[in-house]
């Protein structure tokens, strides 16, 4: 009898501690999530400094925002934008990672390099964006250094084609990302059992080998969470594209996101429209996450 | 026990903050309601009025009186607060974002236009006008040109009469100024200070490459109507001159079109922009124009002369403004540039004073708006000081025919006959509320056929597309 009462007053620390959280979290993320859904189920915006709305109209939006093949498109952008980011990213994440790692290579100034690899996620994205909108310019430096060593005749005009400006928002991405995926990915690998890797050395594996069959089966929790994090990222991608093309998505929409085409609607405060897509948002996400979380799960069942 | 307890407080927590979110929402709605409040301004206007009328005269027996001790201003940019700081009376500044008249302190709420910042915030503080407290009511705000009407078709704005401004006070401004500010009921809500009819402002040296002569009456003679105007481009494309940005044309044919860009509803494409889009695509083709943003890097590389641009269109306020005057190496730091009338007569921007329905400092607000837009001694101690084009016929006409009007940047040349001239000139019966969105939107969709990226049909569908999204309701 005593020894429960203890017990329970022990665990009442532990609602204690949770208040703060729960309660920023109900206000700040549950509140707006549900209002969020309530939203989508009404005609509410303004038009001029006239309010219309909110009526409930069911799901119309839906059927609105459904009607046209446009949400799949910028879902595709989205999807294409991230992937050009995000590929090279994990690539690039891996090697630097494993080097950092790996004790016999000895590197010298690897906090230095740390640092420095990280230090472009401290600049902000926006701040980023206009830096390259102005690099790329067409008499921007890039174009007249291009000139000038003669690779080109005339300036490129980096903002007016397709694959150009989705190369740019990708380059920024990754840019932006690597560094943070690489020490999340390096402190994964520090967490490996150094047994293993001796072991492997003295049956005589390479180093590529190591790294295949050793440090890659063994980072897959870790790879599993970057992939989901940079995923939902990705998916909400949005103050990169949005500066560099000043808002239009341009050329013909091509570089448009999700996040973008949602903005557009609040100019008009349509928080009907604008419930919807984040509705269809979250739904993506969801469904998504799942499936890369199938997909590494059963890999690892068949093994 | 206790357990219960915390878990009963954290369910409590749950359902308290949920509905308070609720709350918030039910009182939001009332408000939202479009139909009582106009209702209530209505009734609340004719007993304001007499009661505005007394409290006027009373002011002028005793300045500053009962009335409010803070003054609340909106705008976008340092510009408004510039003149009221160098040619109000009596204004003192106390920092960057407050003043002093008499002893009434000057709030500046200064929020830039971009993604439509301004409106937003101006739009949410309006709505909350009638509740908020006297000293925080907005009192004065600035609206530009192409969104003007939708705030002065409201009652968010207060008619020029209500304060006590007649139509005498202002029978020296131009009657376009006037005609933007001007409700559907023929109230007038707003006035300028200035008149911002526009003309095409060339480089000289590329003028006397091109044309053979850098004299205003030749350039124009060059430049007289668009073929001729596009017979020049194609001689400055020779020359390896670029003759402007397509944006730069864009204004002086969107203000020269035959209907509205909404009618019931529908968006409508006048034929004169179609105009654009055909004869921009020409020039394009020929490399005899660029489609740079306006306002952009590459725009502005037109300033100095390695940027090889013949021209921009604009009005006084892009002398002063846009050219960089100050900085070395800059045509108009070489007293390079030529002003001449242009193709068509056209208006580009302004900036209109409006009162604020509610204000609690009327007398002082109709004495900032008469002294900064009429009082004809401070229109041209800010014409000479500023090389702005002010907003009345005699202090123009006057300028016009002094040495007082010939500015540097020009070479010594007087723009202000042209500028009279173009103002009288200018027709604004087909402006809408929509307007910004739609010119915006119009520029944007079109760059990517000129660039390429899409056929004509294909960058107006996108165009319709971008201003539904903008303006809920519309279709085409």
């Amino acid at each position: 009898m005593k020894k429960r009462s203890n017990v329970v007053k022990y665990n009442r620390w532990g609602y204690i501690f949770l208040i703060p959280f729960v309660v920023v979290y109900v206000i700040f993320q549950l509140v707006p999530l549900v209002t969020t859904v309530g939203n989508s189920f009404f005609e509410n915006y303004r038009s001029g400094l006239m309010q219309v709305g909110p009526n409930w109209i069911g799901l119309e939006n839906y059927k609105s925002i459904f009607s046209t093949p446009d949400l799949w498109q910028y879902f595709g952008n989205t999807m294409i934008m991230w992937v050009m980011g995000f590929v090279p990213q994990i690539l690039i994440s891996l090697l630097l990672g494993a080097w950092f790692s790996d004790p016999t290579l000895r590197l010298k100034c690897q906090r230095f390099f740390k640092t420095v690899i990280y230090l472009p996620n401290l600049i902000m994205a926006a701040a980023f964006a206009m830096l390259f909108f102005t690099l790329f310019a067409d008499t921007g430096p890039i174009n007249s250094i291009l000139m000038q060593i003669g690779v080109l005749d005339a300036p490129y005009s980096f903002m007016n084609h397709v694959w150009s400006v989705r190369t740019l928002v990708a380059l920024m991405n990754l840019l932006m990302w690597f560094g943070n995926t690489t020490i999340l990915l390096m402190a994964g690998m520090m967490g490996i059992d150094p047994s293993l890797f001796e072991a492997a050395s003295v049956d005589g594996a390479t180093a590529t080998q190591t790294f295949f069959k050793i440090t890659l089966p063994l980072l897959r929790p870790i790879l599993i969470y970057v992939m989901i994090t940079s995923l939902i990222g990705g998916l909400q991608m949005f103050d990169v594209p949005q500066i560099l093309t000043s808002g239009t998505g341009d050329p013909m929409r091509s570089s448009m996101t999700l996040i973008m085409y949602l903005n557009k609607h609040l100019y008009s405060h349509n928080y009907g429209i604008g419930g919807a897509l984040s509705v269809f948002l979250f739904v993506i996400t969801g469904i998504l996450s799942l499936v890369i979380f199938r997909f590494t799960d059963n890999r690892k069942a068949i093994k | 026990m206790k357990k219960k307890v915390i878990s009963a407080l954290l369910c409590a927590a749950v359902a308290g903050s949920m509905l308070a979110g609720c709350g918030a929402q039910q009182a939001a709605a009332p408000a939202a309601e479009p139909a009582a409040a106009p209702a209530a301004t209505e009734a609340a206007a004719p007993a304001a009025e007499p009661a505005a009328t007394e409290e006027a005269a009373a002011e002028e027996a005793a300045p500053a009186g009962d009335e409010g001790k803070v003054l609340n201003i909106y705008c976008w940019n340092e510009e408004f607060k510039s003149r009221i700081t160098d040619h109000y009376p009596g204004y003192e500044e106390v920092d960057g974002t407050h003043g002093k008249m008499g002893d009434v302190d000057v709030v500046w709420n200064i929020t830039p236009s971009d993604d439509n910042a301004y409106q937003n915030n101006l739009d949410e503080t309006l709505l909350k006008q009638e509740s908020a407290a006297a000293d925080d009511k907005i009192d004065l705000f600035l609206v530009e040109a192409d969104y003007a009407l939708k705030y002065v078709d409201t009652d968010y704005a207060m008619a020029l009469k209500d304060l006590g401004i007649t139509d005498a006070d202002v029978s020296d401004q131009y009657e376009y100024t006037q005609k933007i500010v001007t409700d559907s009921n023929g109230n007038l809500k707003g006035s300028s200070w200035q008149a911002c009819s526009a003309g095409l402002i060339y480089n000289r040296e590329a003028a006397k490459e091109i044309i053979g002569s850098d004299d205003p009456a030749d350039v124009q003679a060059a430049v007289a109507d668009w073929s001729k105007y596009k017979e020049t481009a194609a001689k400055a494309a020779e020359k390896g001159y670029t003759m402007c940005s397509v944006n730069d044309t864009y204004r002086t044919y969107s203000n020269n079109v035959s209907g509205k860009w909404v009618q019931d509803g529908k968006i409508v494409i006048d034929p004169n922009m179609e105009n654009w889009v055909n004869d921009s695509m020409e020039l394009v083709e020929k490399k005899a124009e660029n489609t740079y943003d306006l306002w952009g890097d590459d725009w502005a590389k037109g300033k100095k002369p390695e940027g090889k641009i013949f021209c921009y269109f604009g009005p006084a306020w892009f002398f002063n403004f846009c050219l960089d005057a100050d900085q070395d190496g800059t045509i108009a730091n070489q007293g390079g540039w030529g002003f001449c009338e242009g193709p068509q007569a056209y208006y580009w921007g302004g900036t209109w004073i409006c009162a604020a329905t509610g204000t609690d400092n009327a007398s002082l607000v109709k004495d900032i708006i008469l002294t900064m837009t009429t009082d004809k001694a401070v229109l041209k101690e800010i014409a000479t000081a500023d090389a702005d084009c002010v907003n009345s016929k005699s202090v123009l006409a006057d300028l016009a025919g002094s040495d007082d009007g010939n500015l540097d940047l020009l070479g010594g040349q007087n723009p202000y006959a042209e500028l009279a001239k173009g103002a009288e000139g200018i027709d604004l019966s087909n402006l809408s509320p929509y307007d910004q969105g739609c010119n915006e939107e119009f520029q944007a969709s079109m760059k990517n056929y000129f660039e390429g990226n899409a056929s004509k049909d294909d960058a107006l569908a996108q165009f319709y597309k971008a201003v539904e999204e903008k303006y809920t309701g519309l279709s085409h």
